[in-house]
């Protein structure tokens, strides 16, 4: 990496009560590319993210955002310069389109400051990105699946941080609306320049979205790289359970991997 | 794109210079329409009774120009102290039950339905019963008691060092459960004449208020509001998820222990000055909410909508054609069980 990585988080122990999820955890996220977080299911994917977000604390090590602790900026300096759209949040009932997405601009406001023309552009913005714009007078409830979950990153969008990290943005959508969240997060990184975390499932959207991808195996890392050189066979058996092939895919050069058969023996 | 249409139907920016402000005009003129009617229902209720007395009559008592001994008396002495009882617990149970409906998510979510009033009713029968105290104690037994609950309910709600939700409400429940067993025990054990005594303040009543009954609810109503107003806000981001609000730089945690601790006092201090009384923080934030369509916890106009819907059934009940006293804490009791009823029957998620 010839730039100094966006998020970089250190000797980390991650526990919600009494559960460890993760010790000794060393990332690096690089700034201006897309990261991809993968891993199997309770490997401590969303609990990284909170922790670089600073919803969880860590138990020990620290989270440097541009080489700063995050520990030590205020709330909305930190939401100022790095976003987070979480897994599951709810739209207050009747809340309009608009009206949600000018949340977002919470960290940018102040209490004699509600809604200053930087705001109402930033919001313009975030719709016009997310192709919600013509929806801006509706209520959030009655939109399809899709079309919510553009709404919400729309949110994170108004907040307009150089960082982004989305918690499985693509999970409940169909395959046509997952490509399209993928497009809009590939667009704010080639277009803007910000630098995007995602965390998915599909291994093959990971290796044609990522230019980089993180592996998180029971709480640590299990590889970290390019997709080309991190997506192999061996990794898929060790930390999937998966015995498959990896290919090159015919049209976009990246990675594919054909799943063959879940290996349940307790062997990886 | 028109600017405008960014900000949702209804709500206007006000700017001058660096400052701008969203203002709802239809909040503002509903709030202003409550006040008034609640001042003016405030001046009705001190007009009837024994010594039947003008409008103007009234106002000249109040502000202590009418030169009528006998007025003054009945007014500033018996009158007044009963109507800013009403009108103050009113409000403070609005601002409680719009705290904690936004804290819990839930339109249930309201401080008589999670176990704070029982709670607060403990304390009092304690006072009465053990302590046979005078009026004064009895408020503070009551506050004591609310918060000591919400101590309680908050402990065991809690997990990770997050609270909120069902089960806030669910915990609440059975704990109210518990203490409601607790104040029919109380009552059997005690002496026959503070037995009565307790029973009768149990059923919550507005009758022989006097300025020590009125004085502590108001003050905690006019200390506490403008410290809950700023926090309104992040209370409505609280509301999407503690994550994403925590992300917009909210501290969560905080914000809510603050809100809470208002809303217990309010509630505790409301209690204290008229016994229980249901309906109202259930009822008020929910009614303002639907005539606004203010899509934020609302402060001054449930404080507005609790004390109009106060004084109003006081004032009903004063005029029931009945002999005998008819305590306000029952008939907001069955108005509220219909209400609650009403509600869960066509909600289409609770």
């Amino acid at each position: 990496m010839t730039s100094p990585p966006a998020l970089e988080a250190a000797r980390l122990t991650l526990a919600y009560e009494s559960r460890q999820v993760a010790h000794d955890l060393d990332v690096s996220i690089p700034d201006g590319a897309v990261t991809v977080i993968l891993g199997p299911n309770a490997c401590g994917k969303s609990t990284l993210l909170r922790a670089l977000a600073r919803l969880l604390r860590p138990k020990t090590g620290q989270v440097l955002l541009h080489g700063q602790d995050v520990q030590r900026l205020a709330p909305k300096e930190l939401a100022r310069r790095l976003g987070l759209l979480p897994q599951s949040s709810v739209a207050p009932a009747g809340i309009t389109v608009a009206d949600l997405v000018g949340r977002g601009r919470f960290p940018h406001q102040r209490m004699l400051q509600q809604w200053s023309h930087e705001d109402e552009e930033a919001v313009a913005r975030a719709l016009a990105a997310t192709g919600v714009a013509e929806l801006a007078d509706r209520a959030v409830e009655e939109l399809s699946g899709g079309q919510r979950q553009r709404v919400w990153i729309a949110l994170i969008l108004a907040q307009e941080t150089p960082v982004l990290l989305l918690d499985e943005p693509t999970t409940y959508l169909d395959i046509s609306h997952q490509l399209e969240v993928l497009e809009l997060c590939r667009q704010l990184n080639r277009d803007q320049g910000r630098t995007v975390v995602l965390v998915l499932h599909d291994l093959n959207q990971a290796a044609r979205y990522a230019d980089h991808l993180v592996v998180l195996h029971d709480g640590a890392v299990a590889a970290t790289g390019a997709p080309e050189t991190v997506l192999t066979e061996q990794l898929l058996h060790d930390v999937f359970r998966l015995e498959a092939r990896v290919v090159t895919d015919p049209v976009f050069g990246t990675p594919l991997v054909i799943p063959i058969a879940a290996r349940n023996t307790a062997a990886a | 794109m028109t600017p405008a249409r960014l900000l949702p139907e209804g709500r206007q920016v006000w700017r001058v210079g660096g400052t701008s402000l969203v203002i709802s005009p239809r909040l503002v003129t509903i709030t202003v329409v409550l006040l008034v009617v609640g001042a003016a229902l405030g001046v009705a209720a001190m007009a009837i009774g024994t010594l039947r007395l003008s409008f103007a009559e009234v106002v000249a008592a109040v502000v202590d120009t009418s030169g009528n001994a006998q007025h003054d008396r009945v007014v500033r002495g018996l009158r007044l102290p009963r109507v800013i009882t009403a009108l103050s617990a009113g409000a403070a149970l609005g601002i409680s039950g719009a705290i904690f409906q936004s804290v819990s998510r839930n339109a249930l979510g309201s401080p008589d339905v999670i176990g704070f009033t029982t709670g607060a009713a403990t304390g009092a029968i304690v006072q009465i019963i053990v302590f046979q105290a005078e009026a004064l104690q009895v408020s503070l037994g009551a506050v004591a008691g609310g918060l000591l609950t919400a101590i309680v309910v908050y402990i065991l709600s809690r997990r990770g060092g997050v609270t909120g939700g069902y089960r806030l409400i669910l915990i609440g429940i059975g704990v109210s459960a518990v203490l409601g067993a607790v104040n029919g025990l109380l009552l059997v054990t005690g002496d026959l004449n503070q037995v009565y005594t307790a029973s009768l303040w149990l059923s919550g009543s507005l009758d022989a208020r006097t300025w020590t009954h009125a004085l502590p609810v108001a003050v905690g109503v006019l200390v506490l509001a403008p410290l809950v107003l700023p926090l309104a806000r992040r209370a409505s981001l609280i509301e999407m998820g503690d994550d994403i609000a925590q992300q917009l730089g909210v501290r969560v945690e905080r914000t809510r222990v603050l809100l809470m601790l208002a809303a217990v006092a309010l509630a505790g201090l409301a209690t204290g000055a008229a016994g229980p009384i249901a309906f109202v923080a259930l009822a008020a934030p929910q009614l303002v909410v639907r005539l606004t369509g203010w899509r934020r916890m609302p402060v001054v106009s449930a404080a507005a909508m609790g004390g109009c819907l106060l004084i109003l059934a006081d004032t009903v009940t004063r005029l029931l054609p009945i002999t005998a006293a008819v305590p306000i804490g029952r008939v907001t009791g069955i108005v509220g069980g219909l209400y609650l009823i009403w509600m869960l029957t066509r909600a289409k998620q609770v």
